[in-house]
């Protein structure tokens, strides 16, 4: 047996007796491989401590991705993910918190708390896991489903240009962001290191296949291992994010300025010199 | 020792939340909450804690859910409008057992309705605006001091319970200035703070489905969803006498007639007695202290021989529905508009059911 799966999971999950809600061929077990591997790695070549770390997910189906790990974990309520996050992170500023959401709780439901998590600079870890469309529902149209594509929800065609959420933190001031592919393992698994180690807001967006809704009906490949070679196909690397017929992937931006939490510690140490509260 | 203060029922409200040891505050400007949050920012700070002001209320509640299950005890204030934002994460609070005090300052509704003005409409949406069975315990508090005391009471319910407990007041209470007495440090019970529970090197699953006592999600399992959530409602429902309280007086010589609210609206009704007594009307007085659970057995008993219940409040007649249950002849007096029920309405009122 694979020694991660020892040390990272919950018995139930390591012994067999609890399995993931996962379809089979779907991307979301690759991503909580990701994550763990970048995890021991960082453990091993950084001695990162995952003792602190907690996990806040969304709701969807890349709201189950943690659950099988030993870690501190948080399912909110769907799109308040950032808001809970936010909440652990304030009170526990030396901890390490991680978001897994998808693109509708993110980028739909919970859009606003994206906006304002960004501009507050919250050091959150976001791993977004895109699948183009509503999966735990039956494949219904998302924000990030390209136009003209056929869901269940846009029968004669989706009416809707996508959202290109990279370039929306981009442009919002986000520290740290990047969009890779999950057929891209070594580069999947480089950037969750780099997340976890950077200080402030990060947004790494994942790619992610879901053969069942959006292979059969947005794609029109059902096969896994066919819908990951046509992301490899319609993606190309580059500094600058772009969601259109090609989709840019890569790190976008990485660099450092004063974080929510920082801040906020700097204000109630000022308001305390002032002389302590009074009952 | 403690002290006597002049003060304001919001700054009651925030310095009987400090006590009680809330440290974080999460909240979104509405009237007429505005001055919770305001003296919240200014105080939280210098005690070691954090004041947020949120972009909605749905981020307010969801942090202070965060804050809660990481460290602190933590609260969101808010009025009716941002009551109605947040009633999904007072849901997700009592599925994931995490204790919170949730304060609604009601005023006027529905939808933005009337912003400046008290009113008791709320007192249904505590009880029952999340959806899904559930069973919840709100406080109403009848003047400043007890906005003070319960505030503590309320975070001291949610931590025994584990559970989000609301403290419903209104404009009026939260804007009256009234002398107060406010303890010294240990003078008043506050219990220790309850953080989700891990297993050896296991940390915590908090799962907002349905769940085992592992966390691990049982939604599609009708055994275990039923077990899950008998579980919830019981912890309040097999305590209602140990939860909640009321005030009775003038029982001793068994009124056939009782005046019964709860909130601002208890003080028109201790008045509208107190005026019918001096004129020889044999009127008997209860004040809810705690509206949900609705505390049957103790009603039952203080108003036993009585024939009639006149209920006074500021909505179209909510809480008097809960009194006909329990089989008692009642009177409603409902009052709309955003006026307090005044003490002569309510003894004319009784003046007519008695002759």
């Amino acid at each position: 047996m694979n020694p991660l799966i020892q040390n990272y999971l919950r018995s139930e999950y390591a012994q067999g007796k609890r399995r993931t809600i996962f379809c089979p061929g779907c991307g979301n077990g690759i991503i909580l491989g990701y994550f763990v591997r970048a995890i021991d790695e960082l453990k091993r070549e950084d001695g990162f401590d995952d003792s602190k770390l907690y996990i806040v997910t969304g709701i969807g189906c890349s709201g189950n991705i943690p659950v099988p790990l030993k870690y501190n974990i948080i399912r909110a309520l769907h799109g308040r993910a950032l808001s809970v996050a936010t909440g652990v992170k304030l009170v526990r500023p030396d901890s390490e918190v991680v978001v897994f959401a998808g693109d509708g709780d993110l980028l739909s439901i919970g859009g606003n708390h994206l906006i304002h998590t960004i501009r507050r600079n919250v050091g959150i870890k976001v791993i977004l896991v895109n699948n183009m469309l509503y999966g735990m529902t039956g494949g219904q149209v998302a924000p990030t489903t390209p136009m003209e594509a056929i869901t269940h929800t846009t029968p004669y065609g989706n009416p809707e240009p996508p959202l290109d959420a990279c370039k929306l933190a981009v442009s919002l001031g986000a520290t740290y962001v990047a969009r890779w592919v999950v057929p891209l393992a070594k580069q999947c698994i480089q950037s969750i290191k780099e997340l976890l180690l950077h200080r402030g807001f990060g947004l790494l967006e994942c790619l992610s296949q879901c053969p069942v809704y959006q292979g059969r009906y947005v794609i029109g490949i059902d096969r896994p291992s066919k819908i990951m070679d046509y992301y490899l196909k319609i993606t190309v690397v580059s500094d600058k994010p772009s969601y259109g017929d090609k989709i840019t992937i890569g790190k976008f931006v990485d660099y450092e300025r004063p974080t929510y939490e920082e801040i906020m510690w700097s204000i109630v140490n000022k308001a305390r010199e002032g002389g302590n509260y009074e009952a | 020792m403690g002290k006597y203060s002049l003060m304001m029922g919001s700054e009651a409200l925030v310095r009987g939340a400090i006590y009680a040891g809330i440290r974080f505050y999460a909240g979104y400007p509405i009237t007429p909450a505005t001055e919770v949050a305001e003296y919240m920012a200014q105080l939280l700070p210098r005690a070691g804690g954090i004041f947020v002001q949120t972009e909605d209320e749905l981020a307010a509640i969801n942090m202070a859910i965060g804050a809660s299950v990481a460290k602190w005890k933590a609260m969101v204030a808010t009025s009716g409008p941002g009551f109605s934002l947040m009633q999904e994460g007072i849901g997700h609070a009592i599925n994931t057992e995490v204790p919170l005090l949730i304060v609604d300052v009601q005023r006027g509704g529905p939808s933005t309705g009337q912003p400046t003005m008290p009113s008791q409409q709320d007192v249904f949406q505590a009880r029952y605006g999340s959806h899904g069975s559930y069973e919840i315990i709100v406080l109403s508090p009848g003047n400043v001091q007890e906005l003070f005391y319960l505030t503590i009471d309320a975070v001291n319910l949610s931590e025994q319970y584990r559970t989000p407990v609301i403290l419903l007041t209104e404009e009026i209470t939260a804007h009256l200035w009234e002398k107060i007495y406010v303890p010294g440090p240990g003078e008043y019970p506050v219990l220790p703070h309850a953080t989700p529970p891990t297993r050896g090197d296991e940390g915590f699953l908090l799962e907002s489905q349905l769940h085992d006592e592992r966390g691990y999600n049982v939604a599609n399992d009708p055994e275990l969803s039923a077990k899950a959530l008998w579980r919830l409602i019981r912890k309040i429902r097999d305590n209602v006498d140990k939860i909640s309280r009321i005030e009775v007086k003038y029982f001793d010589d068994e009124p056939s007639v009782f005046i019964a609210s709860y909130g601002c609206s208890a003080r028109s009704a201790l008045a509208a007695v107190k005026m019918l007594r001096q004129d020889g009307y044999k009127v008997g007085f209860l004040r809810l202290i705690t509206l949900w659970p609705f505390p049957e057995n103790t009603i039952r008993n203080a108003v036993r021989g009585a024939s009639t219940v006149v209920v006074p409040e500021m909505n179209s007649g909510y809480i008097v529905n809960e009194f006909r249950l329990l089989g008692l002849n009642v009177v409603s007096v409902p009052k709309l508009g955003g006026e307090m029920p005044m003490p002569e309405e309510v003894y004319s009122i009784v003046k007519g059911v008695l002759s």
